[in-house]
């Protein structure tokens, strides 16, 4: 789209002026994240010394050594692997058995439970009482602690009732003179078309469990069910000392402290960063569709 | 006539009752499968309400809800009473009105700017780039900003050292602290909050332009009377609900960037009652100051639709 009136000598100088200022954002969004790698391959002397920019110096792998040896490190990716799957097949499930009875709008009481939804969305009784109630139902030191007290997500509830909404009412009455029963038509018409949909909420829903680390600092004490942003932080603090270099140094040794902490947030980010492309694909649509009609 | 004499009283009339029994033959599967969703909604989002009432009760672990005694407005009396209540309060609508003032115009600035770029791959990639940050944990974020800014190895720190000049305490310092914390916040999120503005700038006719153009409106002037009154709607929409959450505030930001040395700022609401009601086990007293959080949010959440109402836009219900 060649917009008229914009041929002019002093727009084609601000437009030279704006795509460079982009590609200077870029570098601001992506640099701290470069940076970050570098300093993860790097000897720690370098580190140190602060001598590393953009490219690794003193190639080594030890920090990853480190990391990946110490056993900590591994149960924290194994459990939030797990979290993250386990999780995500919940939210899933009960989205779609909440977002296909309450897209009908004909259906008698979807309106009331809808009410009932957004209440809750805009009145949040507060962490307290929701951590009595988690503890109170058994749920403290649990995996399903950080599952559960928010299993569906209201905003990702309408993306997915808005778009079942637009599929043609023509297939399911088809399916229904058939007499299809209206499990198989969520299972065999609805989720099918779906897909796309679905795929966005798959990705924000596991990008949130893999990013856990709020519910999992109140709920979880037992070390064993420490999610990988809660042991990433730990050994971030470690170093950056709430004061405590020494303890760091005793830990990992402290030459390969600082390139250990860089590969922590590497091994931290990288599922994320492997998704993106994917990610990318589906969710802006679904992002604008849900404000819209939100 | 006649069927309402079959029907006792108190019952539903008979000519309505098969009807019922047919819809929901018809119907059922349908409420099957909302039994999960709405007993998810009743436990983890109903009940908590119930919890509420601690704040009005003197609570203990043993008694459980139902059994403390009630204390009346005294839980409250007590939180008004404690320093660390209001800083965390004031603290709280500060580092609300920093991030606005510098957070709320940056996606703004970047959506008109990007727009401008013609070539649609390069588009593509730039606002690609520019959310990935959103996808990163506050806890990785925490992590690449020591990486910089910490005072033995930073990169910062290492430029500073190499210029002669001397350590700057980023985190240690309060106003370098707001700066950082503010700072991080844009680049965390200006480009994820973007997406709605460029969303609305690509939702303009572009016959508008060329009828501008006709009328010999140049660059700056298509801007100003085509371009920014059709995303006004969305601009105005936007302030008026992080007006409406000043006094709501998430928790990682100011818990991981926080420090003993900027408490005195970096203490909010979210980290005073985790602090005080996680850690040291004061429910009552937190679930006051949250039940105080909550409503407040909630008011200032009506007035801001009534604002936005108020504009001639239309609100958010």
């Amino acid at each position: 789209m060649v917009k008229l009136g914009r041929r002019t000598r002093p727009y084609r100088v601000f437009a030279i002026c704006n795509s460079l200022f982009m590609v200077l954002l870029c570098v601001v969004f992506l640099y701290p994240f470069l940076f970050v790698i570098a300093r993860s391959l790097s000897d720690g002397f370098y580190i140190l010394r602060g001598q590393i920019y953009l490219f690794p110096r003193g190639f080594t792998l030890n920090a990853y050594e480190v990391m990946l040896g110490d056993p900590r490190m591994i149960q924290a990716l194994l459990f939030t692997t797990q979290l993250t799957i386990i999780g995500t097949l919940v939210n899933l499930v009960l989205t779609v058995l909440a977002a296909y009875p309450l897209s009908r709008r004909s259906l008698k009481g979807t309106a009331i439970i809808l009410a009932g939804i957004f209440i809750s969305w805009y009145f949040y009784p507060g962490l307290i009482p929701t951590f009595l109630l988690v503890k109170d139902v058994g749920l403290l030191d649990t995996m399903w602690s950080l599952i559960l007290p928010d299993a569906i997500a209201p905003f990702l509830l309408i993306i997915l009732m808005t778009y079942i909404r637009g599929i043609p009412e023509e297939l399911e009455e088809a399916a229904v003179v058939e007499g299809c029963s209206y499990w198989r038509i969520l299972t065999r018409i609805v989720v099918p078309i779906s897909k796309p949909v679905l795929a966005t909420l798959t990705i924000f829903y596991a990008v949130g469990h893999w990013n856990q680390y709020f519910q999992a600092l109140i709920y979880i004490s037992d070390p064993d069910k420490y999610t990988l942003q809660l042991r990433l932080q730990i050994i971030l603090d470690l170093w950056s000392s709430r004061l405590q270099i020494v303890q760091t140094a005793q830990d990992y040794g402290s030459l390969v402290a600082e390139g250990a902490q860089a590969a922590a947030i590497v091994i931290a980010t990288v599922p994320i960063v492997l998704i993106y492309p994917f990610l990318q694909r589906y969710f802006i649509k679904g992002v604008t569709l849900g404000a819209i009609k939100g | 006539m006649k069927t309402r004499l079959l029907a006792k009283p108190g019952t539903l009339p008979v000519r309505y009752a098969p009807a019922l029994t047919a819809y929901l033959k018809k119907y059922h599967q349908f409420y099957l499968m909302l039994i999960p969703v709405v007993a998810f909604y009743i436990v983890f989002k109903y009940l908590p309400m119930y919890g509420i009432v601690i704040a009005f009760k003197d609570y203990s672990i043993f008694r459980g809800v139902a059994g403390s005694d009630w204390v009346g407005f005294s839980v409250f009396e007590r939180a008004f009473e404690q320093p660390s209540f209001w800083r965390a309060f004031v603290n709280t609508i500060r580092l609300n009105l920093l991030s606005l003032i510098f957070g709320f115009p940056a996606p703004i600035v970047f959506a008109l700017l990007l727009n401008e770029i013609r070539r649609r791959n390069f588009k593509k990639i730039v606002q690609s780039v520019s959310y990935l940050p959103h996808f990163f944990s506050w806890v990785v974020v925490y992590g690449i900003l020591l990486a910089f800014l910490n005072p033995y190895s930073g990169l910062l720190s290492g430029l500073l050292e190499d210029l002669g000049l001397e350590p700057i305490p980023f985190l240690a310092d309060i106003s370098w602290w707001l700066s950082v914390y503010v700072g991080s916040g844009i680049w965390k999120g200006a480009g994820w909050a973007a997406i709605i503005y460029i969303a609305a700038l690509s939702a303009i006719d572009p016959d508008l332009y060329d009828a501008a153009y006709v009328d010999g409106a140049g660059f700056l002037r298509s801007t100003w009377h085509v371009t920014l009154p059709g995303i006004r709607p969305t601009i105005v929409i936007i302030f008026v609900i992080s007006l409406g959450q000043l006094l709501s505030i998430g928790f990682e930001q100011p818990f991981l960037l926080g420090n003993p040395l900027v408490s005195e700022v970096s203490s909010v609401l979210s980290t005073h009652i985790y602090r005080l009601g996680i850690l040291q086990t004061e429910f009552s007293l937190t679930a006051a100051i949250g039940l105080l959080q909550s409503v407040i949010n909630f008011v200032l959440l009506l007035a801001a639709n009534y604002l936005i109402k108020l504009t001639g836009e239309r609100g958010i219900w």
